[in-house]
C-alpha cells in the first residue's frame, strides 16, 4: 500500500567546518560566513522515506523554510527522488525560534493535506534543539516516534521502527498517521542519481526566477518584470521544474505566532570558553591506576 | 565529504582543455541518440551535465568506493559449492550506489535510460573510480560489454538487454580467454552448436573471466566445426543460468574485489550477436579496443591514488631533521611521478576524444541514409583515417598508462619506505593492483606489437606533422617544438633502418620504437596544454628534456642493429629446461 511522505529539510550552516567569524555579536549564528550545507540528519530523514516510497510505493513531497536560497536543499531533494518540494519563504518568518517554526511548518503540512508519514531529521546542526519534530508533532495532533534507528515495517496502518534510547533500543508501534525524527545512524543516503541531476538542474523557485531577471534588466521595476516571470513560471511549471514557493498566507499563519514576534526564546548570555590550561595528569597503568582514573571521570561527570 | 573529481586539477583542467562542446556537438546533434525528460537543452547545457556527472562519480568515489576498498581487498569475494559467487557485500553496496546514481549506463543512448555521455568523459569517470578502488573499475569500466551489444546484436536483444544495463540491475563479462587460448584468441575452443530448431548452446570451459559470475556473459565461441583459426569464431550472448557454472575462483596478486572465474559452460542456451565469423575479427577487436582505454584510465587512477600517498608522506615524514620530500632523490622521484601520470593522461585522453570522433562518425555513416555523395565520401575517408590513428593510440595509451603506473606504485612504495612494505599503508595494495594493468586486455608486449604497426606505416607521422606546423607565440615552446622535430627525425631513421633489417627485428625493436613515437606525440600534446597555463610549460619543459636523451638512446640502440637474442637465443638464454624441469 503506498504511503504519503513528508520530509522537512532545513538548509543550516555547515558547523563542521568552523571559523573566528561563525557567531555574530548578539550570540546568533553568523549565516554569511559558513557554507550552506543540506542538514545532515534531514538527508537520512529524506532516505528513509525514498526506502519507504521503494518498498511500498506512494509519493514524497519535501518542504524547507528558510531564505530564498533555500531552494538549494530543496533541489537536492529533487536530485535524489523527491516528487514534490515546497519552499516555505517569507520575511516575516525570519528569526522564529523552534515553537514558530513548528507553528508554521504544521500549518504548512496542514495546507499539503494528506500525510501518512512525517519525518524530520533528529536534530539540526546549527540550533541542535532537536525540538522542531517533537513540537510539530504536538501541533499537528499526531503520535511522535523520536530516535528512529531503523524502520521494522508498516502493516494494516501501523508502523513498527527500532528507537535508540541513548544506551539500547526499543521497539514501537504506532498508528499512521505519524511524525518520527530519524537518526544519523538510521541510513546511508542514497547519492544523487545523474538523470535527475541532469533534469532538475534546471528547476527554480520564483525569487529565484525573479533575481534572474532582475539581474538581466537592472533598471526595471518589480511590476514591470511580473509578465516576464509568469511567463517564466508557466514555462516551468509545464515542464515540472517550478519550486513552488509558499507564504505566511498560503498556509494560512497567524502573523503574531510567526517570526520574532512568535518567539519567545532570547539568547540570555553566549559564553565563549577557550580552554587555556594545559595540565595533564598521569595514572600508573594498573588496575588501581585505571580505577582511580574512572572514578575521576565518573566524578567530573565525564563518564555516567 | 572529498570530492576525486573536483580535488583533481589536472583532470579539471583537461576538461577545460579539450572542446567538450564539439565532442558535445558530434554526440547530441549529428547523432540522436534518444530523448528523455533529462535530455539537454543546448550544448553549453550538455558540457555542464558531463561536468555535473563528474562531480557526482567524484563525490561517490571518494565517500562511499574509497573507505570499502581496503576491506575488500583484505576479505575478497566468495564461490558457493553450486557454483555461483557472493560478491563481497561492500562491493554489492558500491554496486547499489552506483546503479541509484544513474551511473552504469553512462555511454548508452537515453532510449535504453543511458546518460550518453561521450567516452572521453567515461574515461575520465574509470580514472577517478579507479583511484578510489582498482578493483571496481572492472565492474564500473565492463560498460564496454553493453557498448558492444549495442554496436552489434539484434535490436530484439538490445531492446531487451540494455534498459537492464542502465538501471544497473546486472552487470556483464567478456568471456573470451581459455586454458589454451591466452594472448592468442584464436586458438578459442569452446563450442557452439544448433540444434534442429537453430537454437544455440555453448559447451565447454573458460578461463581467467573477470566478473564470470555476471548475469550477462558475451561468449567466444566456435561456431564452424573443423575450423582452427579467428574466422570460425563468432560471439554469444548467454545469461547466468544453471548451465553455467564458476568452478573457481582465482586467487590474486591485486583487484581482490573483482571475481576473476573459471567457468563451465553445459549445453548453456545462447543467442549470436550479430553475424556468424564475425566474432573475433569485427566484434571482439572493437570490443577490446574500448576496453584498453579503460584499462589505461585504471592504471591512471591506481597511479593517482599511490602519488598522492607518496607526496603526503614524503611531506610529513620527518629524516634527518626535515621532511624526507627536501632530499633531492625524494623530490625527484615525487616530481617524475606526477608528471609521468600528466603525460599518460594527455595521451589516454587524447585517444579517448578520437575514439569518440570516431564511433560518432561511424554511426552517421551507418544511420544517416540520406548524407549526400559528397560528405557521404568525405566521412568515409575520415573514418579510414580516424581508424589507422586510433589503432595506434589505443595500444599505445594501454602499453604507456599501464607501465606508468607500475613505476609510479613500485616509486610510492619507495618513498614510503619500510611503512610502504607494511600493511599499514595503501601503497602495498596500490603495488598489488598496478601489476594486473600491463597484463589484462592484452599484454604490453601485444600492445607493443599492435602499436608498431601505426609507428612503422605512416600514421605516426601523419599524427605528428599536423602539431609540428604549428607555431608557438613563446620562445620556451618554440625550442621545446624543435627538440620535438629533431626526435621524430631520430624515430623516422630508425623506422627506415628497421625496414632494412629482417621483419623480425620490427618486432625486436617494438618496444624502442614505440617508446620513442610516444616521447614525441606526448611532447606535443603537452606544448598544446602548455598554451594556456604555465606550470604546464614547466611539466612539458621537464617532460622533453628527461625523455629526449631517451630517445636518442634507444633509436641509437635500433641503428646499432643488434639481433643478438633471437640469433644467439640457445647460447645466451641459459641451457634449455630438461623435462624434470618442466614438471
Amino acid at each position: 500500500m503506498p504511503y504519503e511522505c513528508v520530509v522537512c529539510v532545513k538548509q543550516v550552516p555547515d558547523t563542521a567546518n568552523i571559523t573566528a567569524e561563525a557567531m555574530k555579536e548578539d550570540g546568533t549564528v553568523n549565516r554569511a560566513a559558513l557554507p550552506a550545507i543540506f542538514n545532515p540528519e534531514d538527508l537520512n530523514a529524506l532516505e528513509m522515506a525514498l526506502e519507504i516510497r521503494d518498498r511500498y510505493g506512494g509519493r514524497i513531497t519535501a518542504i524547507s523554510m528558510g531564505p530564498p536560497k533555500a531552494a538549494e536543499v530543496l533541489r537536492e531533494c529533487l536530485y535524489r527522488g523527491a516528487d514534490r518540494v515546497i519552499l516555505l519563504t517569507d520575511r516575516r518568518a525570519a528569526a522564529s525560534d523552534t515553537l514558530a517554526t513548528s507553528y508554521i511548518l504544521s500549518q504548512a503540512i496542514r495546507t499539503i493535506g494528506r500525510y501518512d508519514i512525517v519525518l524530520c531529521g533528529r536534530q539540526a546542526i546549527d540550533g541542535d534543539t532537536a525540538q522542531v519534530g517533537p513540537q510539530l508533532a504536538e501541533k499537528l495532533g499526531l503520535p511522535q516516534i523520536t530516535y528512529l534507528e531503523a524502520l521494522l515495517g508498516i502493516e494494516n496502518g501501523r508502523i513498527r521502527v527500532r528507537r535508540n534510547t541513548g544506551h539500547g533500543w526499543e521497539v514501537l508501534e504506532s498508528p499512521l498517521p505519524v511524525l518520527v525524527t530519524v537518526m544519523g545512524t538510521a541510513n546511508q543516503p542514497r547519492p544523487r542519481s545523474a538523470k535527475r541531476l541532469m533534469r532538475f538542474k534546471r528547476a527554480k523557485s520564483r525569487s529565484e526566477l525573479l533575481a534572474e531577471l532582475k539581474a538581466q534588466n537592472p533598471q526595471a521595476s518589480e511590476a514591470e518584470l511580473q509578465p516576464a516571470l509568469q511567463a517564466r513560471m508557466q514555462q516551468l511549471e509545464d515542464q515540472g521544474l517550478l519550486i513552488e514557493e509558499w507564504d505566511l498566507e498560503r498556509i494560512g499563519a497567524d502573523l503574531s505566532r510567526c517570526g520574532a514576534t512568535g518567539s519567545p526564546t532570547k539568547v540570555w548570555r553566549v559564553q565563549s570558553i577557550v580552554l587555556s590550561r594545559k595540565v595533564y595528569k598521569q595514572y600508573p597503568p594498573t588496575e588501581e591506576g585505571v580505577r582511580e582514573l574512572v572514578h575521576e571521570l565518573i566524578m567530573d561527570r565525564i563518564l555516567g | 565529504m572529498g570530492n576525486y573529481f573536483l580535488d583533481n586539477e589536472d583532470i579539471q583542467f583537461l576538461f577545460r582543455h579539450f572542446d567538450m562542446k564539439e565532442l558535445a556537438r558530434i554526440q547530441e546533434l549529428e547523432t540522436f541518440n534518444g530523448d528523455a525528460d533529462y535530455v539537454p537543452v543546448d550544448l553549453d547545457d550538455a558540457v555542464d551535465n558531463y561536468w555535473r556527472v563528474l562531480e557526482l562519480v567524484g563525490d561517490i568515489a571518494a565517500n562511499v568506493l574509497a573507505p570499502h576498498a581496503a576491506k575488500i581487498d583484505e576479505e575478497g569475494n566468495r564461490l558457493n559449492p553450486d557454483g555461483t559467487v557472493t560478491l563481497h557485500p561492500l562491493v554489492q553496496e558500491n554496486l547499489r550506489r552506483m546503479a541509484q546514481a544513474d551511473l552504469m549506463g553512462f555511454t548508452l543512448p537515453r532510449k535504453y535510460g543511458g546518460l550518453n555521455c561521450p567516452n572521453l568523459v567515461y574515461t575520465m569517470a574509470t580514472e577517478i573510480v579507479s583511484r578510489a578502488d582498482a578493483s571496481f573499475m572492472n565492474l564500473f569500466g565492463l560498460q564496454g560489454i553493453a557498448e558492444t551489444i549495442y554496436a552489434f546484436a539484434s535490436e530484439e536483444i538490445k531492446d531487451e538487454v540494455l534498459p537492464r544495463f542502465c538501471r544497473g540491475e546486472v552487470t556483464g563479462a567478456m568471456v573470451l580467454t581459455e586454458p589454451d587460448a591466452g594472448s592468442d584468441l584464436q586458438a578459442v575452443r569452446l563450442r557452439a552448436f544448433q540444434d534442429e530448431t537453430g537454437q544455440w548452446y555453448l559447451n565447454g570451459v573458460k578461463r581467467f573471466i573477470t566478473n564470470g559470475c555476471g548475469e550477462i556473459l558475451l561468449v567466444l565461441a566456435r561456431s564452424e566445426p573443423g575450423t582452427t583459426d579467428g574466422r570460425g569464431l563468432s560471439l554469444f550472448l548467454t545469461e547466468r543460468s544453471e548451465r553455467v557454472k564458476v568452478r573457481h575462483l582465482e586467487h590474486k596478486l591485486g583487484i581482490h574485489g573483482s571475481p576473476t572465474c573459471e567457468l563451465v559452460f553445459d549445453n548453456a542456451p545462447a543467442r549470436l550477436i550479430g553475424e556468424r565469423q564475425r566474432g573475433l575479427v569485427t566484434y571482439v577487436f572493437a570490443l577490446m579496443n574500448g576496453a584498453r582505454v579503460g584499462i589505461a584510465a585504471q592504471s591512471l587512477g591506481i597511479a593517482e591514488a599511490a602519488y598522492r600517498l607518496a607526496r603526503n608522506y614524503a611531506h610529513a615524514r620527518q629524516q634527518f631533521g626535515g621532511p624526507i620530500e627536501r632530499l633531492p632523490a625524494v623530490a625527484e622521484m615525487i616530481t617524475d611521478m606526477k608528471i609521468a601520470i600528466e603525460a599518460a593522461r594527455a595521451l589516454t585522453y587524447y585517444t579517448s576524444m578520437i575514439c569518440d570522433q570516431e564511433n560518432n562518425n561511424n554511426r552517421i555513416l551507418e544511420w544517416k541514409k540520406d548524407l549526400s555523395a559528397e560528405e557521404a565520401k568525405q566521412r568515409k575517408q575520415l573514418a579510414r583515417s580516424l581508424k589507422r590513428i586510433n589503432a595506434m593510440l589505443t595500444p599505445m595509451s594501454k602499453y604507456y598508462a599501464s607501465e606508468m603506473c607500475n613505476r609510479v606504485a613500485y616509486d610510492a612504495l619507495q618513498v614510503l619506505g619500510g611503512s610502504g612494505y607494511m600493511k599499514d599503508y595503501a601503497a602495498e595494495r596500490y603495488l598489488r593492483d598496478a601489476r594486473i594493468t600491463t597484463i589484462y586486455e592484452g599484454t604490453s608486449q601485444l600492445q607493443i606489437v599492435a602499436a608498431v604497426r601505426g609507428v612503422s606505416s605512416g600514421a605516426f607521422e601523419t599524427l605528428v606533422a599536423e602539431w609540428e606546423a604549428r607555431s608557438y607565440d613563446d620562445p620556451l615552446l618554440r625550442d621545446l617544438q624543435q627538440m620535438l622535430l629533431g626526435g621524430r627525425n631520430r624515430v623516422v631513421e630508425a623506422i627506415q633502418a628497421v625496414k632494412q633489417k629482417p621483419a623480425s627485428y620490427l618486432d625486436l625493436s617494438g618496444r624502442r620504437l614505440v617508446d620513442s613515437a610516444i616521447v614525441v606525440i606526448v611532447g606535443h600534446l603537452l606544448l598544446d596544454q602548455a598554451r594556456t597555463n604555465e606550470r604546464k610549460k614547466r611539466v612539458a619543459r621537464r617532460f622533453i628534456t628527461t625523455q629526449m636523451p631517451l630517445l636518442q638512446a634507444w633509436c641509437q640502440q635500433i641503428l646499432a642493429g643488434d639481433m643478438t637474442p633471437l640469433e644467439e637465443y640457445e647460447l645466451l638464454a641459459g641451457p634449455v629446461p630438461t623435462a624434470d624441469q618442466l614438471g
